[in-house]
Protein backbone atom coordinates (compact mmCIF):
# COMPACT_ATOMS: atom_id res chain seq x y z
CA UNK A 1 0.00 0.00 0.00
CA UNK A 2 2.72 2.19 0.91
CA UNK A 3 5.03 1.39 -1.62
CA UNK A 4 1.71 1.97 -4.53
CA UNK A 5 1.20 5.27 -2.99
CA UNK A 6 5.19 6.37 -3.10
CA UNK A 7 5.36 4.82 -6.78
CA UNK A 8 2.45 7.12 -7.47
CA UNK A 9 3.54 9.81 -6.18
CA UNK A 10 6.88 9.56 -7.76
CA UNK A 11 5.09 9.45 -10.87
CA UNK A 12 2.83 12.77 -10.17
CA UNK A 13 5.85 14.45 -9.22
CA UNK A 14 7.61 13.52 -12.14
CA UNK A 15 4.73 14.66 -14.35
CA UNK A 16 4.88 18.29 -12.50
CA UNK A 17 8.48 18.36 -12.92
CA UNK A 18 8.21 18.21 -16.74
CA UNK A 19 7.77 21.19 -19.22
CA UNK A 20 4.52 23.15 -19.11
CA UNK A 21 2.88 23.70 -22.67
CA UNK A 22 3.56 27.27 -23.74
CA UNK A 23 -0.07 28.94 -23.89
CA UNK A 24 0.45 30.09 -27.01
CA UNK A 25 -2.47 30.84 -29.57
CA UNK A 26 -1.65 30.84 -33.44
CA UNK A 27 -0.52 34.34 -33.69
CA UNK A 28 0.53 35.62 -30.40
CA UNK A 29 3.64 34.44 -29.29
CA UNK A 30 5.12 34.67 -25.98
CA UNK A 31 8.70 35.51 -24.67
CA UNK A 32 10.48 36.01 -21.60
CA UNK A 33 13.26 38.50 -21.24
CA UNK A 34 15.58 38.40 -17.87
CA UNK A 35 17.34 42.01 -17.55
CA UNK A 36 18.94 43.98 -15.78
CA UNK A 37 16.94 46.08 -13.61
CA UNK A 38 18.66 49.17 -15.29
CA UNK A 39 17.11 48.30 -18.77
CA UNK A 40 13.53 48.35 -17.30
CA UNK A 41 11.93 51.87 -18.44
CA UNK A 42 13.54 51.62 -22.24
CA UNK A 43 13.22 47.68 -22.37
CA UNK A 44 9.60 48.02 -20.91
CA UNK A 45 8.28 50.32 -24.20
CA UNK A 46 10.96 48.14 -26.63
CA UNK A 47 8.49 45.08 -25.04
CA UNK A 48 5.44 47.03 -26.40
CA UNK A 49 6.38 48.14 -29.48
CA UNK A 50 7.44 44.83 -30.71
CA UNK A 51 3.41 43.53 -29.26
CA UNK A 52 1.77 46.28 -30.96
CA UNK A 53 4.06 45.76 -34.56
CA UNK A 54 4.33 41.40 -34.67
CA UNK A 55 2.13 40.49 -31.53
CA UNK A 56 5.13 39.18 -29.65
CA UNK A 57 3.85 39.39 -25.74
CA UNK A 58 7.21 39.80 -23.91
CA UNK A 59 7.32 38.80 -20.36
CA UNK A 60 10.52 40.58 -18.30
CA UNK A 61 12.18 39.43 -15.26
CA UNK A 62 14.22 42.53 -14.17
CA UNK A 63 16.70 42.17 -11.18
CA UNK A 64 19.95 42.70 -10.19
CA UNK A 65 22.34 41.25 -13.08
CA UNK A 66 24.35 38.75 -10.61
CA UNK A 67 20.73 37.64 -9.13
CA UNK A 68 19.75 36.57 -12.93
CA UNK A 69 23.23 34.95 -13.47
CA UNK A 70 22.49 32.22 -10.82
CA UNK A 71 18.82 32.11 -11.79
CA UNK A 72 20.00 30.96 -15.45
CA UNK A 73 23.11 29.01 -14.52
CA UNK A 74 20.30 27.19 -11.95
CA UNK A 75 18.46 26.35 -15.62
CA UNK A 76 15.75 29.48 -15.37
CA UNK A 77 13.87 29.37 -18.58
CA UNK A 78 14.75 32.74 -20.32
CA UNK A 79 14.81 33.47 -23.96
CA UNK A 80 16.29 36.73 -24.15
CA UNK A 81 19.58 38.18 -21.84
CA UNK A 82 20.32 41.39 -21.15
CA UNK A 83 22.85 41.68 -18.97
CA UNK A 84 24.70 45.20 -17.48
CA UNK A 85 28.14 43.83 -17.53
CA UNK A 86 30.53 41.66 -19.64
CA UNK A 87 31.89 39.77 -16.95
CA UNK A 88 28.22 38.10 -15.92
CA UNK A 89 27.83 37.66 -19.73
CA UNK A 90 31.07 35.84 -19.79
CA UNK A 91 29.84 33.60 -17.39
CA UNK A 92 26.41 32.77 -19.07
CA UNK A 93 28.39 32.46 -22.59
CA UNK A 94 31.51 30.28 -20.66
CA UNK A 95 28.55 27.56 -19.09
CA UNK A 96 27.23 27.04 -22.64
CA UNK A 97 23.95 28.85 -22.19
CA UNK A 98 23.60 31.66 -25.41
CA UNK A 99 23.06 30.23 -28.73
CA UNK A 100 25.98 32.38 -30.82
CA UNK A 101 27.23 35.48 -29.56
CA UNK A 102 26.30 38.28 -27.03
CA UNK A 103 26.45 41.71 -28.57
CA UNK A 104 26.68 45.25 -27.01
CA UNK A 105 23.14 46.90 -27.16
CA UNK A 106 24.15 50.32 -25.12
CA UNK A 107 25.97 51.85 -23.01
CA UNK A 108 25.69 53.92 -19.65
CA UNK A 109 27.65 55.71 -17.03
CA UNK A 110 27.68 56.67 -13.63
CA UNK A 111 26.09 59.44 -11.90
CA UNK A 112 25.48 60.53 -8.34
CA UNK A 113 21.59 60.58 -7.33
CA UNK A 114 20.53 63.13 -4.78
CA UNK A 115 17.29 64.66 -3.64
CA UNK A 116 15.23 66.92 -5.52
CA UNK A 117 17.12 70.54 -5.92
CA UNK A 118 20.26 69.25 -4.14
CA UNK A 119 19.99 70.21 -0.36
CA UNK A 120 22.95 68.95 1.04
CA UNK A 121 24.78 70.44 -1.98
CA UNK A 122 26.70 67.58 -3.20
CA UNK A 123 28.97 68.54 -6.37
CA UNK A 124 31.73 65.47 -6.64
CA UNK A 125 32.40 61.66 -5.71
CA UNK A 126 35.03 63.31 -3.03
CA UNK A 127 32.25 65.57 -1.72
CA UNK A 128 30.39 61.39 -1.00
CA UNK A 129 33.06 60.90 2.16
CA UNK A 130 31.39 63.85 3.77
CA UNK A 131 30.39 62.81 7.30
CA UNK A 132 26.81 62.78 8.81
CA UNK A 133 25.53 61.72 4.93
CA UNK A 134 24.11 58.77 4.23
CA UNK A 135 25.04 57.28 1.46
CA UNK A 136 24.01 53.98 -0.38
CA UNK A 137 25.45 51.96 -2.78
CA UNK A 138 24.69 48.86 -4.69
CA UNK A 139 26.75 45.55 -3.46
CA UNK A 140 29.89 45.18 -5.15
CA UNK A 141 28.08 41.61 -6.66
CA UNK A 142 25.59 43.79 -8.27
CA UNK A 143 27.60 45.47 -11.67
CA UNK A 144 26.61 48.84 -10.54
CA UNK A 145 28.46 48.60 -7.55
CA UNK A 146 31.55 47.61 -8.82
CA UNK A 147 31.63 50.37 -11.21
CA UNK A 148 31.01 52.40 -8.43
CA UNK A 149 34.10 50.94 -6.62
CA UNK A 150 35.53 51.51 -9.13
CA UNK A 151 34.86 55.51 -9.93
CA UNK A 152 35.58 56.04 -5.74
CA UNK A 153 38.63 54.40 -6.37
CA UNK A 154 39.74 56.43 -9.89
CA UNK A 155 38.34 59.94 -7.70
CA UNK A 156 40.34 58.18 -4.65
CA UNK A 157 37.37 58.18 -2.32
CA UNK A 158 36.58 56.35 0.59
CA UNK A 159 32.86 55.89 1.01
CA UNK A 160 31.39 54.80 3.98
CA UNK A 161 27.93 53.08 2.77
CA UNK A 162 24.91 53.26 4.85
CA UNK A 163 23.76 50.17 3.11
CA UNK A 164 24.51 47.59 -0.20
CA UNK A 165 21.63 47.21 -2.11
CA UNK A 166 21.03 44.15 -4.43
CA UNK A 167 20.51 46.26 -7.52
CA UNK A 168 20.71 49.35 -8.59
CA UNK A 169 16.80 50.34 -8.49
CA UNK A 170 17.56 49.71 -4.86
CA UNK A 171 19.98 52.41 -4.39
CA UNK A 172 17.83 54.85 -6.48
CA UNK A 173 14.12 54.36 -4.11
CA UNK A 174 16.34 54.74 -1.25
CA UNK A 175 17.24 58.07 -2.52
CA UNK A 176 13.83 59.23 -3.90
CA UNK A 177 12.52 58.34 -0.58
CA UNK A 178 14.45 60.56 1.26
CA UNK A 179 16.40 57.71 3.17
CA UNK A 180 19.36 58.49 1.56
CA UNK A 181 21.35 61.70 0.62
CA UNK A 182 23.27 59.92 -2.00
CA UNK A 183 23.99 56.75 -4.38
CA UNK A 184 25.50 56.11 -7.60
CA UNK A 185 23.61 55.15 -10.11
CA UNK A 186 23.41 54.78 -13.59
CA UNK A 187 22.83 58.14 -15.65
CA UNK A 188 19.93 56.07 -17.40
CA UNK A 189 18.42 55.99 -13.74
CA UNK A 190 18.41 59.27 -13.35
CA UNK A 191 16.95 60.33 -16.61
CA UNK A 192 14.08 57.99 -16.26
CA UNK A 193 13.34 58.07 -12.72
CA UNK A 194 11.96 61.61 -12.35
CA UNK A 195 12.17 61.79 -8.36
CA UNK A 196 15.94 62.77 -8.23
CA UNK A 197 18.02 64.48 -9.46
CA UNK A 198 21.55 63.86 -10.82
CA UNK A 199 25.05 64.94 -9.96
CA UNK A 200 27.56 64.55 -12.93
CA UNK A 201 30.75 62.67 -12.56
CA UNK A 202 33.45 63.99 -14.79
CA UNK A 203 34.74 61.43 -17.59
CA UNK A 204 38.09 60.96 -15.77
CA UNK A 205 36.52 59.64 -12.66
CA UNK A 206 33.94 58.17 -14.58
CA UNK A 207 33.32 54.47 -15.63
CA UNK A 208 31.52 53.19 -18.82
CA UNK A 209 29.20 50.25 -18.60
CA UNK A 210 28.60 47.93 -21.67
CA UNK A 211 25.34 46.16 -22.01
CA UNK A 212 25.48 43.07 -23.80
CA UNK A 213 22.21 40.84 -25.08
CA UNK A 214 22.59 37.43 -26.04
CA UNK A 215 19.80 34.85 -27.37
CA UNK A 216 19.38 31.97 -24.57
CA UNK A 217 19.83 28.50 -25.83
CA UNK A 218 17.14 26.52 -24.85
CA UNK A 219 14.75 29.29 -26.41
CA UNK A 220 11.56 27.66 -27.68
CA UNK A 221 10.57 31.20 -29.71
CA UNK A 222 13.88 31.56 -31.54
CA UNK A 223 11.97 33.72 -34.15
CA UNK A 224 10.46 35.96 -31.33
CA UNK A 225 13.86 35.99 -29.97
CA UNK A 226 15.74 36.93 -32.62
CA UNK A 227 12.80 39.70 -33.18
CA UNK A 228 14.00 41.03 -29.60
CA UNK A 229 17.13 41.46 -29.45
CA UNK A 230 16.86 42.89 -33.89
CA UNK A 231 14.25 45.63 -31.84
CA UNK A 232 16.97 46.49 -29.12
CA UNK A 233 19.85 46.99 -31.96
CA UNK A 234 17.27 49.05 -34.50
CA UNK A 235 17.38 52.11 -35.31
CA UNK A 236 14.00 52.87 -33.13
CA UNK A 237 15.00 50.56 -30.04
CA UNK A 238 18.19 52.39 -29.98
CA UNK A 239 16.16 55.43 -30.08
CA UNK A 240 14.30 54.28 -26.87
CA UNK A 241 17.54 53.82 -25.57
CA UNK A 242 18.55 57.29 -25.90
CA UNK A 243 15.63 58.60 -24.65
CA UNK A 244 16.20 56.57 -21.44
CA UNK A 245 19.88 57.79 -20.88
CA UNK A 246 21.58 55.02 -22.39
CA UNK A 247 24.67 55.77 -25.26
CA UNK A 248 23.30 53.88 -28.21
CA UNK A 249 26.09 51.57 -29.69
CA UNK B 1 -15.24 1.38 17.98
CA UNK B 2 -13.82 0.34 14.39
CA UNK B 3 -12.23 3.08 11.92
CA UNK B 4 -12.97 3.20 8.73
CA UNK B 5 -10.15 2.98 6.51
CA UNK B 6 -8.71 5.32 4.87
CA UNK B 7 -8.63 5.67 1.17
CA UNK B 8 -5.66 5.43 -0.70
CA UNK B 9 -5.82 8.98 -2.16
CA UNK B 10 -5.65 10.69 1.37
CA UNK B 11 -2.81 8.62 1.73
CA UNK B 12 -1.22 9.19 -2.06
CA UNK B 13 -2.08 13.36 -1.17
CA UNK B 14 -0.26 13.26 2.04
CA UNK B 15 2.54 11.86 0.94
CA UNK B 16 2.91 14.12 -1.67
CA UNK B 17 2.55 17.22 1.46
CA UNK B 18 5.17 15.27 3.12
CA UNK B 19 7.25 15.01 0.18
CA UNK B 20 7.28 18.66 -0.74
CA UNK B 21 8.61 19.15 3.25
CA UNK B 22 11.06 16.63 2.44
CA UNK B 23 12.84 17.09 -0.35
CA UNK B 24 14.21 20.21 0.06
CA UNK B 25 15.64 19.66 3.58
CA UNK B 26 17.16 16.22 1.56
CA UNK B 27 18.67 18.95 -0.97
CA UNK B 28 20.49 21.52 1.40
CA UNK B 29 21.63 18.13 3.43
CA UNK B 30 22.94 16.30 0.66
CA UNK B 31 24.56 19.35 -1.62
CA UNK B 32 25.92 20.72 1.63
CA UNK B 33 29.76 21.18 0.77
CA UNK B 34 30.45 19.20 4.32
CA UNK B 35 34.27 19.32 3.51
CA UNK B 36 34.27 23.03 3.43
CA UNK B 37 31.41 23.72 5.98
CA UNK B 38 34.07 24.13 9.03
CA UNK B 39 36.18 26.51 6.93
CA UNK B 40 32.81 28.70 5.79
CA UNK B 41 31.77 28.81 9.53
CA UNK B 42 34.95 30.26 10.12
CA UNK B 43 34.90 33.17 7.01
CA UNK B 44 34.00 36.46 8.71
CA UNK B 45 31.15 37.21 6.65
CA UNK B 46 29.40 34.23 8.21
CA UNK B 47 30.54 34.78 11.74
CA UNK B 48 29.39 38.61 11.57
CA UNK B 49 25.99 37.56 10.18
CA UNK B 50 25.46 35.08 12.46
CA UNK B 51 26.75 37.06 15.40
CA UNK B 52 24.67 39.70 14.53
CA UNK B 53 21.43 37.37 13.75
CA UNK B 54 21.88 36.30 17.33
CA UNK B 55 22.41 39.79 18.88
CA UNK B 56 19.20 40.94 16.48
CA UNK B 57 17.20 38.36 17.46
CA UNK B 58 17.56 37.74 21.18
CA UNK B 59 17.18 41.62 21.54
CA UNK B 60 13.62 41.38 19.55
CA UNK B 61 12.58 38.58 21.44
CA UNK B 62 13.09 40.72 24.65
CA UNK B 63 11.39 43.60 23.45
CA UNK B 64 8.49 41.53 22.35
CA UNK B 65 8.44 39.62 25.58
CA UNK B 66 8.86 43.62 27.79
CA UNK B 67 5.50 44.82 25.49
CA UNK B 68 3.92 42.16 24.49
CA UNK B 69 2.95 40.37 27.58
CA UNK B 70 1.23 43.24 28.80
CA UNK B 71 -0.54 43.54 25.62
CA UNK B 72 -1.60 39.99 25.63
CA UNK B 73 -3.15 40.85 29.67
CA UNK B 74 -4.65 43.38 27.85
CA UNK B 75 -5.94 41.88 24.64
CA UNK B 76 -7.18 38.80 27.64
CA UNK B 77 -9.00 40.92 29.46
CA UNK B 78 -10.95 43.15 26.86
CA UNK B 79 -14.30 41.77 25.43
CA UNK B 80 -16.90 42.63 21.83
CA UNK B 81 -15.65 44.91 19.20
CA UNK B 82 -12.57 47.01 20.62
CA UNK B 83 -11.17 43.04 21.43
CA UNK B 84 -11.90 42.09 18.13
CA UNK B 85 -9.79 45.25 16.65
CA UNK B 86 -7.32 45.29 18.97
CA UNK B 87 -6.59 41.10 18.14
CA UNK B 88 -6.67 42.04 14.51
CA UNK B 89 -4.08 44.64 14.94
CA UNK B 90 -1.52 42.50 16.88
CA UNK B 91 -2.05 39.64 14.34
CA UNK B 92 -1.55 41.76 10.99
CA UNK B 93 2.25 41.36 11.14
CA UNK B 94 1.52 37.37 11.29
CA UNK B 95 -0.44 37.62 7.69
CA UNK B 96 1.33 40.74 6.22
CA UNK B 97 3.97 40.12 3.99
CA UNK B 98 7.20 40.71 5.17
CA UNK B 99 7.86 43.22 2.55
CA UNK B 100 4.77 45.27 3.08
CA UNK B 101 5.39 45.35 6.72
CA UNK B 102 9.13 46.86 5.77
CA UNK B 103 7.82 49.26 3.67
CA UNK B 104 5.17 50.35 6.03
CA UNK B 105 7.88 50.21 8.66
CA UNK B 106 9.57 52.85 6.24
CA UNK B 107 6.84 55.12 6.34
CA UNK B 108 6.33 55.37 9.81
CA UNK B 109 10.13 55.63 10.87
CA UNK B 110 11.94 56.32 8.04
CA UNK B 111 13.27 59.89 7.69
CA UNK B 112 10.13 61.35 6.02
CA UNK B 113 7.71 58.94 7.94
CA UNK B 114 4.95 59.85 10.61
CA UNK B 115 7.39 59.02 13.45
CA UNK B 116 10.94 59.25 11.56
CA UNK B 117 10.59 62.76 10.38
CA UNK B 118 9.81 64.22 14.26
CA UNK B 119 12.36 62.09 15.31
CA UNK B 120 15.17 63.62 12.71
CA UNK B 121 14.39 67.13 12.86
CA UNK B 122 14.57 67.00 16.59
CA UNK B 123 17.52 65.04 17.56
CA UNK B 124 18.74 64.02 13.91
CA UNK B 125 17.98 60.56 14.30
CA UNK B 126 18.07 58.66 11.53
CA UNK B 127 16.64 54.54 11.90
CA UNK B 128 16.68 53.50 8.55
CA UNK B 129 20.22 51.24 8.05
CA UNK B 130 21.15 50.72 11.71
CA UNK B 131 21.12 47.66 13.77
CA UNK B 132 18.38 49.23 15.45
CA UNK B 133 16.52 48.70 12.35
CA UNK B 134 16.55 45.50 11.58
CA UNK B 135 15.65 44.58 15.72
CA UNK B 136 12.48 46.99 15.13
CA UNK B 137 11.55 44.94 12.05
CA UNK B 138 12.38 41.73 13.83
CA UNK B 139 10.01 42.60 16.29
CA UNK B 140 7.77 43.52 14.80
CA UNK B 141 7.07 40.38 12.53
CA UNK B 142 7.62 38.18 15.79
CA UNK B 143 5.90 39.44 18.14
CA UNK B 144 2.81 38.29 17.61
CA UNK B 145 3.53 34.98 17.76
CA UNK B 146 4.66 35.93 21.76
CA UNK B 147 1.07 37.42 22.35
CA UNK B 148 -1.10 34.49 20.68
CA UNK B 149 0.73 32.32 22.71
CA UNK B 150 0.62 34.45 25.77
CA UNK B 151 -3.09 35.49 25.55
CA UNK B 152 -4.01 31.92 25.12
CA UNK B 153 -2.77 30.96 28.37
CA UNK B 154 -4.06 33.67 30.45
CA UNK B 155 -7.53 33.08 29.25
CA UNK B 156 -7.12 29.10 30.21
CA UNK B 157 -5.45 30.03 33.66
CA UNK B 158 -7.35 29.43 36.37
CA UNK B 159 -8.11 32.56 38.51
CA UNK B 160 -9.44 31.30 41.28
CA UNK B 161 -5.30 31.03 42.30
CA UNK B 162 -4.81 35.24 41.75
CA UNK B 163 -8.13 35.44 43.50
CA UNK B 164 -6.94 33.30 46.48
CA UNK B 165 -3.26 35.41 46.79
CA UNK B 166 -5.55 38.56 46.45
CA UNK B 167 -8.19 37.30 49.00
CA UNK B 168 -5.10 36.95 51.54
CA UNK B 169 -4.09 40.12 50.94
CA UNK B 170 -1.08 40.38 48.35
CA UNK B 171 -1.58 43.55 46.26
CA UNK B 172 -1.70 43.39 42.20
CA UNK B 173 2.15 43.45 41.83
CA UNK B 174 2.59 40.72 44.46
CA UNK B 175 -0.10 38.73 42.76
CA UNK B 176 1.66 39.00 39.12
CA UNK B 177 4.53 38.20 40.00
CA UNK B 178 4.28 35.67 42.95
CA UNK B 179 1.33 33.73 40.88
CA UNK B 180 0.12 35.03 37.57
CA UNK B 181 3.85 34.87 35.68
CA UNK B 182 4.86 31.61 37.30
CA UNK B 183 0.93 29.87 36.09
CA UNK B 184 1.98 31.26 32.25
CA UNK B 185 5.64 30.33 32.14
CA UNK B 186 5.14 27.68 29.83
CA UNK B 187 2.99 29.70 27.90
CA UNK B 188 5.46 32.58 27.74
CA UNK B 189 8.25 30.13 27.43
CA UNK B 190 6.94 28.54 24.21
CA UNK B 191 5.62 32.16 23.00
CA UNK B 192 8.98 33.49 23.30
CA UNK B 193 10.67 30.47 21.76
CA UNK B 194 8.40 30.40 18.30
CA UNK B 195 9.18 34.54 18.55
CA UNK B 196 12.42 34.02 18.38
CA UNK B 197 12.65 31.68 15.78
CA UNK B 198 10.64 34.20 13.87
CA UNK B 199 12.45 36.74 14.47
CA UNK B 200 15.91 34.42 13.46
CA UNK B 201 14.11 34.14 10.44
CA UNK B 202 13.30 37.43 9.42
CA UNK B 203 14.40 38.41 6.02
CA UNK B 204 11.75 40.20 4.21
CA UNK B 205 11.19 43.44 6.51
CA UNK B 206 14.71 43.80 7.35
CA UNK B 207 16.02 44.41 4.28
CA UNK B 208 13.38 46.93 3.00
CA UNK B 209 13.37 48.55 6.15
CA UNK B 210 17.29 48.20 7.65
CA UNK B 211 18.58 47.68 4.40
CA UNK B 212 21.96 45.31 4.12
CA UNK B 213 25.49 45.99 5.91
CA UNK B 214 27.81 43.50 6.95
CA UNK B 215 28.31 43.49 10.90
CA UNK B 216 25.17 46.15 11.18
CA UNK B 217 22.01 45.01 9.10
CA UNK B 218 23.36 41.71 7.37
CA UNK B 219 21.26 39.37 9.43
CA UNK B 220 22.15 35.73 8.30
CA UNK B 221 18.98 35.16 5.98
CA UNK B 222 19.79 38.33 4.08
CA UNK B 223 23.94 37.03 4.05
CA UNK B 224 21.96 33.41 2.53
CA UNK B 225 20.15 35.26 0.18
CA UNK B 226 23.62 37.29 -1.07
CA UNK B 227 25.81 34.61 -1.12
CA UNK B 228 23.74 32.36 -3.26
CA UNK B 229 24.36 34.78 -5.83
CA UNK B 230 28.34 34.60 -5.48
CA UNK B 231 29.52 31.91 -2.86
CA UNK B 232 27.00 29.23 -2.67
CA UNK B 233 29.13 26.97 -0.57
CA UNK B 234 28.99 29.70 1.92
CA UNK B 235 24.92 30.04 1.08
CA UNK B 236 24.53 26.53 1.75
CA UNK B 237 26.56 26.41 4.71
CA UNK B 238 24.31 29.21 6.26
CA UNK B 239 21.44 27.63 5.35
CA UNK B 240 22.15 24.40 7.21
CA UNK B 241 23.43 26.12 10.46
CA UNK B 242 19.54 27.71 10.37
CA UNK B 243 18.22 24.23 9.75
CA UNK B 244 20.16 22.79 12.68
CA UNK B 245 18.47 25.37 14.88
CA UNK B 246 15.38 24.92 14.05
CA UNK B 247 15.52 21.70 13.97
CA UNK B 248 17.47 22.27 17.91
CA UNK B 249 14.03 24.45 18.75
CA UNK B 250 11.17 21.59 17.43
CA UNK B 251 13.75 18.08 19.66
CA UNK B 252 13.80 20.79 22.64
CA UNK B 253 10.34 22.18 22.52
CA UNK B 254 8.62 18.49 21.74
CA UNK B 255 6.60 17.85 25.03
CA UNK B 256 5.07 21.22 24.82
CA UNK B 257 3.62 20.79 20.94
CA UNK B 258 4.38 17.20 19.59
CA UNK B 259 3.47 15.71 22.77
CA UNK B 260 0.28 17.83 23.35
CA UNK B 261 -0.59 15.85 20.17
Amino acid sequence: MIKRALAVTSLVLVAACGQPAPAAGPARTTLTVFAAASVQPAFDKIGLKLQNTRNIVTTFSYAGTQTLTTQLTQGAPADVFASADTAHMTTIESAGLIRGQSVLFGHNRLEIAVARGNPKGIHALADLARSGLVVVLADPSVPAGKYAQQALAKAKVTVHAASLEQQVTGVLSKVALGEADAGIVYVSDIVTSGQVDGVAIPDAQNVVADYPIAIVKGTQNLSAATAFVDLVLSTNGQAILRAAGFEGV
Amino acid sequence: MRRAKTPAAIGILAALGLLLFLLPMAGLIIRAPWSQALGELADPTTTTALGLSIFCSLTATGIALVLGVPLAMILARTRGTLRNILRALTTLPMVLPPVVGGVALLLAFGRRGLVGSLLYQAFGIQIPFTTAAAVMAETFVSMPFLVIAVEAGLRSLDHRYEEAARSLGAGYWRVFTRVTLPLLRPAIFSGAVLCWARALGEFGATITFAGNFPGRTQTVPIAVYLALETKPDAAITLSLILLVVSVAILVGMRDRWLGAL
